[in-house]
């Protein structure tokens, strides 16, 4: 058998049919994943034990199954309810997508709350004080002093984090999605050629990570500008 | 004095930190327009005595009343409270996302709801009279200690509080800078503010005090006049501590 380099490159464009499917489970569970994290953060710094015992509770069961798991879990598992097949969500959760959506938004909202919590935990308790005994209250502290220093601490996990839902999102290939990791897959059974067409795949893969990675390089550099001393 | 002019009122304030007595028994009277320095070994509560004033810590027993009001859980009390007491850090403290501009008027937009214009017309006078009003768009990063420590008194002076408090203002600067800083708290001094200030420069004390207070292990033990505290101490423990620290 002979590795064939031009079937690589060639399969790329066959490749990116899956790209806009694969996007979309991106955007749309960091999207709410985030949203998800924000809430759950609030409760868990909340300091009241009827919300943060549901935010750990939330946060541990999530980080502590694999997303494969929970994406099985939600797609043949929760049909097997009654109340589900006939609730109002189940236009939506009969769809593989949605189920995909909802398995990576929660897993996102888990992790990404915790690095959240992180960076919170990282802002110096004497901004706070002296914001404190400026008369500013504890809602504004936290708009205006706790947050925008949290989210730059914040930021180089949070990369990380969206480089791992990236791949993460291959995983809606094994519920019949056809995301890049799917079309590879598909591609695979045609040409009964995985070595090429996985390293075609994991190349676009790569270059993903790298865009993001970039971004968020130029996103933490920004937002660090006041921490830089200039001349003068 | 009437008690009307009593701007600060500690009546046997006790602080524990788990079994730790931080304060005990403290009572101090502060008048308008009164100038306190507190001084005495570390750890013997001074800063969490005047960290109480603004109830950065809250006191276990006693009585603590500022501007007329008592300091209780009541929060809006305590906000309230707070936009009458400047306070100023070892530490400075500046908001590090902020340029030096938007730190000083922070919380007058937030708090005092003061319109953007004159905030930032506010700010610009307590810069000039910190002496950096040429520094009003760095970064906190951006500048030197003492200037930065000149930023965080006009940031506190912004707004317009009856009393200033000063924790160690000094004892995180370079020694080049210390002057310019004491320069800005004797001219503030001077205009008649309230201050009670945990330092160790005994010439500042000396020069505008108008009581030096020495706390050793959660108590004053001595409240007198410069003269008097510096030349003939009467307690043993200040006596000690004044050997200790004007020997070099």
């Amino acid at each position: 058998m002979t590795f064939d380099v031009g079937l690589v490159f060639g399969s790329i464009p066959k490749m990116l049919v899956g790209l806009g499917l694969t996007l979309e489970l991106l955007f749309l569970s960091s999207f709410i994943g985030l949203a998800l994290a924000l809430v759950t953060l609030l409760m868990r710094i909340s300091g009241r034990w009827f919300l943060v015992t549901p935010a750990v509770v939330y946060i541990y069961i999530f980080r502590g199954t694999p997303i494969l798991v929970q994406i099985f879990v939600i797609y043949y598992g929760l049909p097997q309810f009654e109340f589900i097949r006939e609730g109002m969500l189940w236009p939506l959760l009969r769809e593989p997508f949605w189920c995909c959506i909802l398995a990576l938004s929660l897993n996102a909202g888990a992790y990404v709350s915790e690095i959240l919590r992180g960076g919170v935990l990282g802002v110096d308790k004497g901004l706070l004080e002296a914001a404190s005994a400026l008369g500013i209250s504890k809602t504004h502290r936290f708009i205006y002093i706790t947050s925008p220093i949290a989210i730059r601490l914040s930021l180089p996990a949070y990369s990380n984090d969206i480089i791992s839902m990236t791949k993460a999102t291959a995983l809606a290939s094994t519920v019949t999605l056809l995301d890049m990791t799917g079309v590879a897959r598909t591609l695979v059974a045609q040409t009964f050629a995985p070595y090429e067409i996985f390293i075609s795949v994991a190349l676009i893969y790569i270059a993903m990570a790298w865009m993001i990675q970039k971004g968020f390089g130029m996103a933490e550099k920004r937002m660090s500008r006041h921490l830089k001393p200039t001349a003068g | 004095m009437s008690e009307q002019e009593s701007i600060i009122i500690l009546e046997n304030v006790c602080k524990y930190f788990g079994d730790f007595k931080a304060l005990s028994d403290v009572n101090l009277t502060v008048q308008k327009g009164e100038r306190i320095v507190v001084c005495g070994p570390s750890g013997s509560g001074k800063s969490t005595m005047i960290r109480c004033i603004n109830r950065l810590e809250e006191h276990d027993s006693g009585r603590i009343i500022v501007a007329g009001k008592e300091l209780t859980r009541e929060v809006k009390d305590i906000d309230a409270v707070r936009r009458e007491v400047g306070m100023v850090f070892q530490s400075f403290n500046l908001f590090p996302h902020l340029k030096v501009l938007d730190n000083l008027t922070l919380a007058l937009k937030l708090v005092r709801k003061t319109p953007k214009s004159e905030a930032r017309q506010i700010a610009t006078r307590y810069l000039e009279r910190v002496h950096i009003p040429d520094q009003a768009d760095k970064y906190p990063s951006q500048l030197s200690g003492g200037q930065q420590q000149r930023v965080a008194i006009a940031r506190a002076l912004c707004m317009n509080p009856e009393v200033m408090l000063f924790d160690e203002p000094t004892s995180a600067l370079d020694p080049e800078m210390i002057n310019e800083v004491l320069d800005v708290m004797v001219e503030l001094a001077k205009e008649g503010m309230t201050m009670i200030c945990v330092t160790h420069e005994m010439g500042f004390a000396r020069s505008i005090a108008d009581s030096v207070v020495f706390m050793d292990k959660g108590e004053i033990v001595e409240a007198e006049r410069p003269d008097v505290f510096f030349n003939n101490p009467s307690n043993e423990r200040t006596k000690l501590f004044l050997s200790q620290i004007l020997t070099h």
